[in-house]
């Protein structure tokens, strides 16, 4: 196994040290190391993080190779300083039985450009009616323990009590995708000002929030873990915040692209802006960059959503919701988190990587920059920019909000277990 | 103007009393006895409709055929990737075939936008009414209707009733008569307007018999029966109760004040059949009032100059 010796690093953006990545570990730190045969790279500047852990991937496979592979995803994940990634369950079969979920998790291992965690289903195919068998998913090699029906909400209220309760048994948390069905029939923008103008059938926040104050309470009454995906509104944040003031083992992520757009782009009607939940205003991504500030958001989870060209080349009732997130998250929230000065990078470390972990239990991955820890580790050089480009993006499709937009940040490396995914920017 | 005509705040207030005005010039080529114009000649436009709607289209159709531009009418069923082809493809096939208009009526709001920006095609587009979102042409015709009968619109009081919530009439019908000085009123129950209706520049109130005394005009919008079933309000009967114009509520309008409707009607649901034929109701003519201004519309965004009423003034003299 080869070793990296990592000159003038500033690990979470702190002084300038080497860092020496061999046997897999991060096996020295200091000033001035040397070591002999080992592969060196002048990191002189550059941020160093622990590798990021993405908790909410669409890889489309199996199902929808057209749009997204494992191996193109994890390309991706991999460029945009991802060391690991949750995969989602909304595939084609779908992720709800062992074998499905063991299927993903060996691609990953074969391609080896990140770890790849499948997420299990909470019920069958994902229809809100019977649990799946989240048991025989969290005991397969796989090792599954985030179950979800992203894109679908468990609205159910004991279908969703008996899930928090089951999943107790191994540690297991349910990540629900909040929004209440009946509320958002039709719905293809945040209800608001736009909407009304635009003509486009209405998401309103309640849907989002009255699902997370039920669930909330659900999880307190049965003692469970609760997390809630991509979290769009202030009103959410507020909800979490109250929840987690009670002491409740609650947890929410919010993505990039609810961090830094509105719903006045939907004005073009251009369906590169829809995605669900969708683009809220300009108030709410103010809620939402102060609370992933403060911590009552736990996470950025990109909720990369590939789609092919077509799906997103047409009027926009008929095109499908989401958007590319896994090269240009950590760009997005260096430019309205960092940059603005409402975190720093230790704070980007622990909302990117540290926490996610923890929350997916993702064993090997958020541990820190210390000796001994595994030696999953990004390397951004912050005070460079580049321009968006769809289609040099790694990912198999292009639907990208940030098209043509320069942002800040780019990575440089990537380090999955010492061994280099990304070295000078490119796939290694 | 702009080069195509997608929302009724594409038009300032000048661009709009320009189409009035062409529409005027051209209504009067309807009273003699060869109603048509060479102006369009080699002109092609296209009259694509994704929704069944008969006087919309006959009426686009009569407009370019006056102006003797070559007309195609193309229905597609259905919308993209589902059912047959998407709407690029569509347009793409009508680039090809050199449209240089299409008129577009789409059942998703935004469709027009999305035909004009995306690239696809080249020529001007007209939205025809495209989903719970405007009907530019619609609302042109209704202001044309109004001056017609009332001369002005500053500081006259137009109140629509009905539902605002899925109506793309009401969108146009606000911001172009904003646009033109007159004040607008919106009632309906709750139910049936958007969330967000309070910062559009006009009123709103839930009370139809305290608005009509001080209306000058009353629009009465049509109202689906099937809105019941998802609870938008209990019964046929109760809005008709409460939001419809009969007799009673007709005669509680000022003496000059006009009804219009931009059909088609319910009869017994939001009017009542003696107001609807009453010598005040204006519906008949907002049918004849639509060939004029939509004339004007492709006139103006065809050959558009601001000497347009000059010229046509001069093929009349010609005549």
């Amino acid at each position: 196994m080869s070793s990296f010796l990592l000159r003038g690093v500033r690990p979470l953006g702190g002084d300038p040290v080497d860092l020496l990545l061999a046997d897999g570990r991060i096996s020295e730190i200091g000033a001035g190391l040397s070591a002999p045969g080992a592969h060196v790279v002048d990191a002189d500047g550059l941020v160093a993080l622990p590798g990021l852990v993405d908790l909410h991937t669409h890889l489309r496979e199996p199902g929808r190779e057209d749009a997204e592979t494992v191996e193109t995803g994890t390309q991706a994940a991999a460029l945009g300083g991802f060391t690991a990634v949750h995969a989602m369950a909304n595939t084609s079969p779908v992720a709800d039985t062992a074998g499905v979920v063991e299927q993903v998790w060996r691609l990953g291992q074969q391609y080896g450009h990140a770890d790849v965690r499948p997420v299990g289903a909470v019920t069958v195919g994902i229809a809100g009616e019977q649990l799946a068998e989240l048991g025989a998913m969290a005991d397969c090699p796989a090792g599954v323990r985030v179950f979800s029906d992203d894109g679908h909400c468990v609205s159910d209220a004991v279908l969703m009590r008996r899930a928090l309760e089951y999943v107790k048994a191994f540690d297991g948390v349910i990540a629900q995708h909040a929004q209440e069905p009946r509320l958002t029939e039709g719905a293809q923008m945040n209800e608001g000002e736009m909407s009304a103008v635009l003509g486009l059938g209405g998401w309103p926040a309640v849907a989002e929030e009255a699902i997370i104050a039920r669930d909330c309470l659900l999880a307190a009454h049965v003692g469970s873990r609760l997390h809630v995906c991509h979290v769009s509104t202030a009103g959410s944040v507020e909800l979490i915040r109250w929840a987690k003031g009670k002491g409740w083992d609650v947890t929410a992520e919010v993505t990039p692209h609810h961090l830094l757009l509105t719903d006045e782009l939907v004005a073009s009607y251009d369906p590169i802006y829809k995605v669900n939940p969708p683009l809220r205003t300009a108030a709410d991504v103010e809620a939402l960059r102060a609370g992933l500030a403060d911590g009552t958001i736990d996470a950025v989870a990109t909720d990369h959503a590939p789609h092919p060209d077509e799906a997103k080349d047409c009027e926009w009732a008929a095109a499908a919701m989401g958007m590319l997130g896994l090269q240009t998250a950590l760009s997005v929230v260096q430019q309205v988190m960092v940059d603005t000065g409402l975190m720093s990078w230790a704070d980007v470390a622990d909302r990117m990587s540290t926490r996610p972990a923890r929350i997916g239990r993702t064993d090997g991955h958020g541990r820190g920059l210390t000796v001994g820890s595994p030696a999953n580790v990004t390397l951004v050089d912050p005070n460079t920019t580049w321009t968006v480009d769809p289609h040099a993006l790694a990912s198999k499709s292009h639907n990208t909000p940030y098209r043509r937009l320069t942002l800040p940040g780019t990575v440089y490396a990537t380090f999955l277990r010492g061994n280099a995914t990304v070295l000078d920017g490119k796939l290694a | 103007m702009k080069r195509h005509l997608l929302s009724a705040a594409d038009l300032t207030r000048d661009d709009a009393l320009l189409i009035l005005d062409t529409g005027e010039e051209l209504a009067r080529l309807a009273d003699r006895p060869i109603k048509k114009l060479p102006t369009l000649r080699g002109r092609t436009v296209v009259n694509l409709f994704y929704e069944d709607s008969t006087r919309t289209r006959t009426s686009f159709e009569a407009a370019a055929k006056r102006l003797s531009a070559d007309v195609i009418n193309f229905s597609a069923k259905g919308s993209s990737v589902s059912k047959g082809e998407s709407l690029k493809d569509t347009a793409l096939t009508l680039e090809a075939m050199g449209a240089d208009a299409v008129v577009v009526r789409h059942q998703a709001s935004g469709a027009p936008h999305r035909l004009a920006n995306s690239g696809w095609i080249q020529g001007a587009v007209i939205n025809a009414g495209d989903g719970t979102h405007e009907h530019p042409t619609q609302a042109l015709l209704d202001a044309f209707t109004m001056r017609r009968r009332l001369g002005s619109f500053d500081g006259r009081r137009v109140t629509i009733v009905g539902d605002i919530l899925h109506s793309r009439v009401a969108r146009s019908n606000v911001r172009l008569l904003h646009t033109l000085g007159a004040q607008v009123t919106l009632v309906a129950p709750p139910t049936l307007l958007p969330v967000g209706v309070a910062t559009w520049p006009c009123a709103v109130s839930y009370d139809l018999d305290a608005e009509l005394p001080k209306s000058d005009v009353v629009m009465m919008l049509r109202v689906q029966h099937e809105r019941m079933n998802a609870a938008f309000f209990p019964s046929a009967r109760e809005y008709s109760r409460r939001y419809g114009l009969d007799g009673r509520r007709f005669a509680a309008m000022p003496e000059h004040a006009i009804v219009m409707h931009p059909g088609p009607m319910n009869r017994g649901m939001e009017i009542t059949a003696e107001v609807a034929d009453s010598p005040r109701s204006t519906i008949v003519e907002q049918v004849t009032n639509g060939v004029s201004v939509r004339m004007a519309v492709l006139y103006l965004l065809l050959s558009g100059s601001e000497s347009a009423i000059g010229q046509i003034a001069q093929i009349g003299e010609s005549e």
